[in-house]
């Protein structure tokens, strides 16, 4: 195995002939960190004895959901078959749907992408849409087969299969083993040989663009660039284009993979920079750094302020933790420039906020933080989309709570729509075709991408898809399919709010807005749901579901008519009284509507859709 | 008494008890009374969670011989740790397991140990449960002789297939049998419990059942709805889906069955599942628990109360009848109760007596849910102008709920 060569090239003079900047695209689990730990070890930048594996994924939740949130760059140097040590800057991509943008971000700050693919499962519909994504930016592709080791793979079928998508033949594409390390050698010779070496001015002002920011607690953000022209250097002071602010750079450096600071970077590098913000929103996904003095005047195309897309509560089920609540969003905000809130009031649910998010994937990783690193407990409402409200007398109301949905004339009601892909064996075309017939879907190609797979490309409204959608789709075709959306645009529907009403109070957080045809369904299934899930009060409870004033569906909780321990003698009482004091516990964690004493565990349990998140987060 | 231990303080080796427990020189003694457990059954039956072992289960050790022995050693102890101060014993009661699995000798000798150490009253009460099967006329004229006054018969039901699943093992009719055998044998106070809600049984079995104890004429009945306690093999044929759960609204139908064909037959409700001929006719220890008084509870698992300080024995007979052996306390665990903790049981058990609970016991929001049971139907409004927390027919059935509202 070769050690790390002598003569790397340091940052800040590194020759552009010599670099070759590339991302991994690749399906999770299809063994993306595995590879990169391989590459590690193979130029030498790990020592063995501190290699472990999925290095690069810093972050538990990372590593345990075997997913990667955040990308970083990492600087390997490479002795090339003519003897010349290259640098290579393997960017790492975020794996999500929710991420787009980000990816999109990623891809630009490279020239080539290997297109990684298991061996035993071929392509899936995320890889597919980020293969798009970095043709679109002219990247050069080298397509990747891994875990040839496994019994199960089938590297000539997936081989044809790459080579039908991306128009090369099939004995163009590589093979390797992550695990093993078989190949990889000769993968990074052909990223030296096909990805062509960044071009940029050397003597222009500096323009660098922003591909992730990160922060940490101790450094404040440390942001990820690629320098396009001209040259950052430790201590100057730095402009973000998008915004005018202006910094000191405290640190600027490349990760190799541990952070190593240097005098600064030059054109086609890729490094980080330190400069003390403690938001990532002052350091923004996308942005174009430059020098304060004598600093570029046209930042770098393609920035985009990041949109939600969904939009959910979060409560604290003990009323109490309103504070911490808000102190862990405003943390967890200095690391997601995406992520947005505001104060909320729900009857039912209190004192929270109306959290937005890129999509559902993000708002359960935000979910899963809020509740794992900040020990809270959270109720979140039912994920809503954005709804353009037209009234007849033409004013317009945003709505991202149903419960927000006026009320009086309507006259369009608008909803945002995703331009979908779903890659399946072929055998499960009917079922996925019904599947995004009954979500309103409106087909709009579908090829066969080999003999057995066939990718189908579908508009569909984003609601439909931010309900249980991504489970009906594993369920139907037994897990095989895969899923990659984007939004589109927007669309106008016949959508009305359904609300749901306990002893004739609407509970504002069970409101939601669905499609006309759709709305006793869902108004049977809410109440029936109900039903199970409140328990029987001293009094009867009526549990209705209806449209404005008129009632569609309707339950009943029969009075609770037996509630008392048989026996109480004297062995009894310590027991007992220690039962009454938990149950006085539990009391206080009931949520009154009007006189309805309603568990926490019925409106997490109605609130969920079954659906845990959409996307490609599980296989 | 239900087999679970709470958690609470360690107790001291020797017994004795903080001088709260006794209080001033100038406060009037609580009552006093002693319960006696009997740790031994025959058989286990299928929905019993009790601190009662078979021989087979109990193995060598501690053994049904020498249990009166245990006994009487460990109301020597209760003798030393409440001093010399008089303390004459109102109301005895032997439970179990089944107490009369002992010899009636044995209950005679343990009895006239609580008379030796502590003096009986003239007109004390002196209980024991028994099973239907386990007792004969030689028996209890033995034990009235011995000075027992009162006996209670787990009659459970009149139905053998509902017998069955409880795994109790008399034959219908036994029960009211003992009833007669008992009045022959001069006692003039008898119990007979009832189970309802057993899984199989219908409204006209209940029925049946309730005909029955009135056919025998007790001047005591309790009835209580079957609880399914974990670990029992009810419990575990339930959770396999080979018996059905009994439903709340049918437990609630078959009280309001029993109360009416009790309150027909003669026998009135004072406690919440419990009902008497006539003020006479009540059982006095039980009533001993429910107003908070003291009382001695001797035998493996036992629980006693005297001035705020509850503790309970080790549960299993064997490290009990070493401990006893050996003088020391066999107290397993004590609390000591704050004045909070015993407002709050006193509204827990009050409430659930016809005699009911004093509204002075209620705080502001405690007392504003009162008026509002009063207004649904639960507590009885003419009882509530006296002052008085007193549960209607329908308060009864919710009682736990009003509780829960009270003790705010």
């Amino acid at each position: 195995m070769p050690a790390t060569p002598v003569n790397v090239p340091e940052p800040s003079r590194t020759d552009p002939a010599l670099i070759r900047n590339f991302c991994i695209i690749a399906h999770i689990d299809h063994g993306k960190s595995t590879l990169a730990d391989r590459m590690l070890q193979i130029t030498g930048v790990v020592d063995p004895r501190q290699m472990r594996a999925q290095y690069l994924d810093r972050m538990d939740i990372e590593r345990e959901r075997g997913i990667t949130i955040k990308s970083q760059a990492v600087r390997l140097p490479w002795t090339a078959p003519d003897g010349r040590v290259h640098i290579l800057n393997m960017i790492d991509t975020p794996g999500h749907v929710d991420f787009t943008y980000e990816v999109s971000r990623s891809l630009a700050a490279c020239e080539g992408a290997i297109l990684l693919v298991d061996a035993a499962q071929g392509i899936e519909a995320q890889t597919l849409a980020n293969l798009y994504l970095a043709l679109e930016n002219d990247l050069a592709i080298i397509p990747v087969l891994n875990k040839i080791d496994l019994p199960a793979a089938q590297p000539e079928k997936y081989a044809e299969e790459l080579a039908h998508i991306i128009g090369c033949e099939p004995s163009d594409v590589l093979r390797v083993s992550g695990k093993t390390g078989e190949g990889v050698p000769e993968l990074l010779n052909e990223a030296v040989r096909l990805v062509p070496a960044p071009i940029g001015v050397k003597d222009a002002p500096a323009r660098a663009m922003i591909f992730d920011s990160v922060y940490d607690a101790y450094r404040g953000v440390v942001t990820y660039v690629r320098v396009v022209d001209g040259q950052l250097t430790k201590r100057e002071r730095i402009q973000m284009m998008s915004t005018g602010a202006t910094h000191e750079l405290l640190e600027i450096g490349v990760i190799s993979p541990e952070p190593k600071p240097a005098d600064g970077l030059g054109v086609g590098e890729v490094g980080y920079i330190i400069t003390g913000v403690k938001d990532v929103r002052q350091s923004r996904v996308g942005d174009t750094i430059t020098s304060m003095h004598k600093g570029a005047t046209e930042p770098l195309g393609g920035y985009k302020d990041p949109r939600p897309m969904v939009f959910s509560g979060l409560y604290p089920l003990d009323g109490s933790d309103y504070p911490e609540l808000r102190d862990a969003l405003e943390k967890l905000q200095l690391n997601d420039a995406a992520l947005v809130w505001e104060p909320e009031t729900s009857v039912a649910l209190g004192f929270g906020f109306r959290c937005g998010f890129l999509g559902l994937l993000h708002l359960e990783i935000i979910r899963e933080r809020l509740e794992r690193e900040f020990g809270l407990e959270l109720i979140s409402t039912a994920p809503s989309v954005v709804y353009r409200v037209i009234m007849e007398d033409g004013t317009e109301v945003t709505v991202t709570n149903p419960s927000e949905f006026p009320g009086g004339k309507i006259a369009e009601v608008h909803e945002p729509v995703v331009r979908s892909t779903i890659l399946a064996p072929s055998e499960y075309v009917g079922a996925i075709m019904e599947l995004c017939q009954t979500r309103r879907g409106n087909l709009l190609g579908m090829e066969y991408l080999s003999e057995d797979r066939v990718e189908l490309r579908y508009t569909l409204p984003l609601a439909e898809i931010v309900f249980d959608f991504f489970d009906q789709l594993k369920s139907k075709t037994r897990g095989y399919a895969s899923l990659d959306y984007e939004p589109t645009g927007e669309q106008m529907s016949q959508l009305v709010k359904v609300d749901i009403l306990l002893q004739g109070e609407a509970v504002d957080a069970f409101s939601a807005i669905v499609h006309k045809d759709k709305a006793y369904n869902y108004g049977v299934e809410m109440t029936k749901k109900l039903r199970e899930l409140i328990p029987r009060q001293q009094f009867e409870v009526p549990i209705q579901a209806a449209i404005g004033a008129r009632v569609i569906a309707r339950e009943n909780i029969r009075a609770i008519r037996k509630d008392v321990l048989a026996k109480c003698y004297g062995g009894d009482i310590s027991r007992k009284r220690k039962l009454l004091e938990k149950q006085k516990e539990g009391k206080k964690r009931m949520k009154m509507v009007g006189r309805v004493e309603v568990p926490q565990e019925a409106f997490i349990a109605a609130l969920s859709t079954d659906s845990d998140g959409g996307g490609d987060k599980k296989k | 008494m239900p087999s679970a231990l709470p958690d609470g303080l360690p107790a001291p080796i020797d017994g004795s008890l903080p001088a709260s427990a006794f209080g001033g020189p100038e406060d009037p003694q609580p009552p006093f009374g002693f319960y006696v457990h009997v740790p031994y059954c025959a058989s286990r039956c299928g929905y019993c969670d009790f601190n009662t072992y078979t021989a087979a289960e109990l193995g060598g050790g501690a053994s049904q011989a020498s249990y009166a022995d245990d006994a009487i050693a460990e109301i020597r102890l209760a003798r030393r740790v409440l001093g010399d101060a008089d303390r004459p014993v109102e109301t005895v009661f032997f439970g179990g397991g089944t107490p009369t699995l002992l010899p009636a000798a044995d209950l005679g000798r343990i009895l006239a140990a609580i008379r030796d150490e502590f003096g009986l009253l003239p007109d004390a009460e002196v209980t024991t449960e028994a099973n239907p099967e386990s007792v004969d006329p030689g028996y209890l004229a033995h034990l009235r002789e011995a000075g027992f006054t009162r006996l209670s018969f787990g009659m459970q039901s009149a139905r053998a297939h509902v017998l069955q699943v409880l795994d109790r093992h008399h034959t219908p009719g036994r029960a009211q049998e003992c009833v007669a055998e008992a009045r022959a044998a001069g006692f003039a106070h008898i119990n007979l419990d009832l189970i309802y809600g057993t899984p199989g049984e219908t409204d006209e079995d209940w029925q049946a059942s309730l005909d029955a104890v009135l056919a025998a004429e007790p001047d005591h009945v309790s009835a209580y709805a079957l609880i399914i306690e974990d670990g029992t093999r009810i419990a575990t044929r339930i959770r396999r889906g080979e018996i059905p759960l009994p439903d709340d609204d049918v437990l609630a139908d078959r009280y309001l069955m029993a109360d009416e064909a009790l309150t027909a037959g003669g026998l009135g409700w004072y406690e919440v599942s419990n009902w008497a001929a006539d003020g006479a006719a009540r059982c006095r220890h039980n009533e001993l628990y429910w107003t908070g008084a003291d009382w001695w509870g001797a035998g493996p698992g036992a629980h006693s109360h005297i001035g705020g300080v509850r503790w309970w024995n080790v549960k299993h007979p064997k490290p009990y009848a070493e401990r006893v052996a050996a003088g020391e306390s066999p107290a397993q665990g004590r609390e000591l109760l704050t004045e909070e903790d015993r407002r709050v049981e006193r509204i827990l058990l009050e409430l659930r007596l016809k005699d009911g609970m004093p509204l002075s016991l209620l705080k502001d929001r405690g007392f504003a849910a009162a008026e509002a049971a009063v207004e649904e139907g639960l507590l009885e409004p003419d009882k509530f102008a006296d002052r008085k927390a007193v549960l209607t027919l329908k308060g009864r059935l919710l009682a736990d709920a009003v509780v829960r509202d009270l003790v705010d």
